[in-house]
Order: C-alpha cells, then structure tokens, then sequence
C-alpha cells in the first residue's frame, strides 16, 4: 500500500460504528505530511506509525469484537512500540477488568478495572449526581506529558460515560477528574496513553491532544 | 471543579434553511445552517441540536448532508432530532456524523423502539424527546402530560411516568419540551423540569420558552436542568452564548467558560 511516504495514523475500526468524527477531527490536527487511515486490517495497524484505538459501544461488544476480528495480536504489537492512543470505552478495554455487563475480561495492559458509578451516585455534600456523567468537566493534569502541550491545567472536555477506570499503580495516572469522588481520566506508560473523554469532541483542547499525539515520538 | 451546566443551542432545520417557529407556526429564516452552527461553535456551545422539521422524508437527505458538513468543522457534540423513526434513521444519523439522535413520536407509538435503538447503538447516544403540557387546573396537583404532533394531540402519558420508562428502557438523556411555552420567551415551565429531573438518573435538557438570560439561570437553579437548551435568543443575535455563560457563571453555576 502506497502512502506517499506520509506518516500514518491507524484507526482500528472494530465494527461497532461510527468512527467519523474521530477520523474528522485527526484530519484536522493533522498536517499535510499525515495520513489518517480508518482501518480493521492488522497487517495496516501494523505498518501504521501511530495507532489510536477508539471505544465504541458497550465493553463487552468492544472487546469481544476485537478478538473476534483477530485485532488484538496487533493492539498489543502496537503497545508495545509506537504511539499508542485510546479514548473512551479504549482506556477500559486496556483495563484488567470491567464490571459493564456482568463483568468482563479486557486487554490488562495497565493492572486495575472499570467500575460503575452507581445509578445513586452522590457528590460529597449529598446532591444526586446524574449518570452517565455526561458534559465538560475540568481535567487536571497529574503529571508532566508531551500530550498535555500546550493544554492548560484543568481544561474542560467532553465525557459521556457511566464506567471509569481505577488503575492500580498512582504512577501511571496522567489525569484525573472529580464527580462525586477524583477519579483517574488518563493513564500513560512508555509509548501509551489512554482517555477517558472525548477528544474529537472536545473543541480547540481535543484537537490540541490529536495534534500532540500526530507529533508524539512515544516517549513519556 | 466539576462537571458544569450546558447551553444547547438549537437550530429548527427546514429544507435545509435554520428556521425558528412560534409555537411551531409564523416561521422566520435564521441562516444556512453551516454557518449557524460554526458561529455558536465559536461561540463556545457546549453542545449543538439540530430538530428538522422537514415533513416529508425526500428532504431527510438534505439533513443527512448537512450533518457531515458540520461533523467536518464543528467538534462539540452534535444532536439531530426530528423524523427517527427506525434503526436504520439512526445509523444514517450516527454516520454522517451525529452524536446523539432524538427521538420523539416513534418512543411515543412504540416504546420498544427506545430499548431496540439503546441495545443496538448504546444508551449514550440516545436521547428521548418528551413535548409536555399542563393539563392539571388551577388549585390541583400539578400534572401534565405527554402530546404529539407539535403539541396538538394528547396521549394520556404522565409526563413524569413517561420520562422514568423511557429511562428505564434505555434513555441516556430526556429533551423536555413545554409545549405551553415553548415559543412564548416566558421562561421554561420550571415545574414540570424540576419534578423529571429529580425523578430519572439520567440528564435532562430543559426546553422551550427562554426570553432571557435569568431563565437559563432558573431552568437550571429552580428547574435542575442539567443543560439548557435554547434557539430564537441565540439566532437574532439578542444574547450570545458567551455572555448567557458569562450570566450563568455568575448566578453560581459551574459553567465551560
């Protein structure tokens, strides 16, 4: 496959849907030097110098899809050497283990699981909190990242999830956010990082984090 | 810190043009609605809605185009609403570039269909629009009920029953409308906002009736909307979003300034 000597960004479609904004807003931060390339062909995630896995659906569809369509040899292959981003229902897949439709078993490249907020969360004074937790919420960064460039401490982006992710080792926490309790909203470690939000649709501050990760060499 | 209130603004889509009715009849031209939708982007909407009030489904296409022109150049969320009837009117939605779809009549004559869409494309992307109207009288208890057809025809639902069912069959959001205001500027009814949204777990957008900046402030502080959706005051260029926000803010609420 000719790509014109551009750099290649993979974006593994596991046939849950609609990866249209995704590969829009990658379009966008790109430059004319990068290809965005919507994919469910291991041999072209393998060949692809960055990869992003997107979470579409449910998590028990997500993963279950993935090892059907025999992606995940090259989800991991990709993990384990180059630039690796995953977004939303993608950070709890890389999980141990989600608690989403009677529990179930995920990819456990970062050791921790995906649990359910609750249909009676509460904030700490007591007031219900709706779940999903949907809307903008501030992200605070925890540790130093290249992709938090040019992003400032706290910004706002889009969430619509009703699971979050509880990593097991604090290090590998890169953000956290609060609604009702802090909990973790980015984890990072060596050439892979992982969001719980939306960055496609996260306005200048989305498009900030796809133009860092279309640049990112894979080291912390 | 946390998760902040939105504004949603809403674009009426007519064979392609924004329009924005009076109690759905007298209907002005606000814009092609590329360029709407780009400006409230800028603007600093945290969400955009589009209802297409196109009766006839030859004009479904013309909808279908102009949700991938915005997807290309607007990245916020995106609702489209107005005519989803069936699994395969959502997937085309979902494709060209929709976030959430909204559906209104089809919940109304098949319930089902709600469990059917959330199963199928996940709870998150599937919001139920409710057009609510008082029906209770003067000293009674406060009730209203569920009505189609722009707020023509009655059902009989609860709306506050109606609302905790469609949640309970997959709803990720409730869309209120009241239809007694919508059109009207005289504010959400903040009643019938309150008593849903302390009743289902999940988000509700409140709608219909704001003449103002306080009404936003009230729909959520008095309503407990957890977003507040609004289309004439954004279109003729009264208020812009930016300053509603600004307004918000300072009324105490948590806002994406």
């Amino acid at each position: 496959m000719s790509t014109d000597n551009k750099a290649t960004v993979a974006v593994i479609d596991y046939g849950m849907g609609n990866l249209h904004s995704v590969a829009k807003a990658l379009e966008h931060a790109a430059d004319d030097n990068t290809q965005i390339i919507v994919t469910s062909d291991p041999a072209v995630i393998d060949a692809a110098d960055r990869v992003l896995l997107p979470g579409v659906g449910a998590i028990r569809d997500c993963v279950g899809e993935m090892h059907k369509q025999g992606l995940v040899p090259s989800i991991r292959k990709a993990m384990a050497e180059k630039p690796f981003l995953a977004i939303c229902v993608g950070i709890q897949s890389l999980m141990a283990h989600s608690e989403e439709n009677g529990g179930v078993d995920c990819l456990n490249h970062f050791d921790g699981n995906a649990l359910f907020f609750g249909n009676d969360h509460k904030d700490v004074d007591g007031t219900k909190l709706k779940v999903p937790h949907m809307g903008w919420n501030q992200v605070t960064q925890t540790i130093n990242h290249p992709l938090w460039h040019g992003i400032e401490n706290g910004a706002r982006f889009y969430f619509v999830h009703s699971y979050y992710v509880i990593a097991d080792n604090k290090d590998e926490v890169a953000g956290t956010c609060h609604y009702g309790h802090d909990f973790c909203v980015a984890l990072a470690r060596d050439n892979v990082f992982a969001v719980q939000f939306h960055p496609e649709k996260s306005h200048k501050d989305g498009l900030q984090l796809y133009k860092n990760f279309i640049h990112w060499d894979g080291k912390p | 810190m946390g998760l902040a209130k939105r504004i949603i603004p809403c674009l009426d889509v007519d064979n392609g043009r924004v329009v924005k009715g009076v109690q759905f009849v007298d209907i002005r031209d606000a814009g092609d609605p590329v360029e709407v939708a780009k400006r409230y982007n800028e603007q600093g909407a945290d969400e955009i809605t589009f209802l297409d009030i196109t009766a006839s489904s030859d004009d479904r296409e013309t909808t279908v185009h102009m949700v991938e022109a915005i997807a290309a150049e607007v990245f916020i969320p995106l609702t489209v609403g107005g005519g989803i009837r069936t699994c395969e009117d959502i997937r085309r939605m979902l494709n060209a570039g929709a976030d959430k779809v909204g559906i209104n009549t089809a919940a109304v004559f098949n319930p089902e269909f709600v469990r059917e869409a959330a199963e199928r494309f996940g709870s998150q992307c599937i919001v139920v629009a409710i057009d609510a109207k008082k029906v209770s009288a003067e000293g009674e208890p406060d009730k209203w009920e569920i009505f189609t057809h722009g707020g023509r025809k009655p059902t009989g639902l609860d709306a506050v029953e109606w609302a905790k069912k469609m949640v309970d069959l997959g709803a990720g959001e409730i869309l209120l409308t009241s239809m007694d205001r919508d059109g009207t500027k005289n504010g959400f009814d903040l009643g019938v906002t309150r008593a849903i949204s302390e009743a289902v777990h999940v988000p509700v957008i409140a709608s219909g009736g704001v003449g103002n900046l306080q009404h936003l402030v009230d729909g959520v502080i008095e309503g407990k909307a957890d977003a507040v959706l609004a289309a004439s005051i954004f279109h003729f260029a009264e208020y812009s979003i930016q300053e509603a926000k600004e307004t918000m803010h300072a009324a105490g609420i948590e806002m994406r300034l």
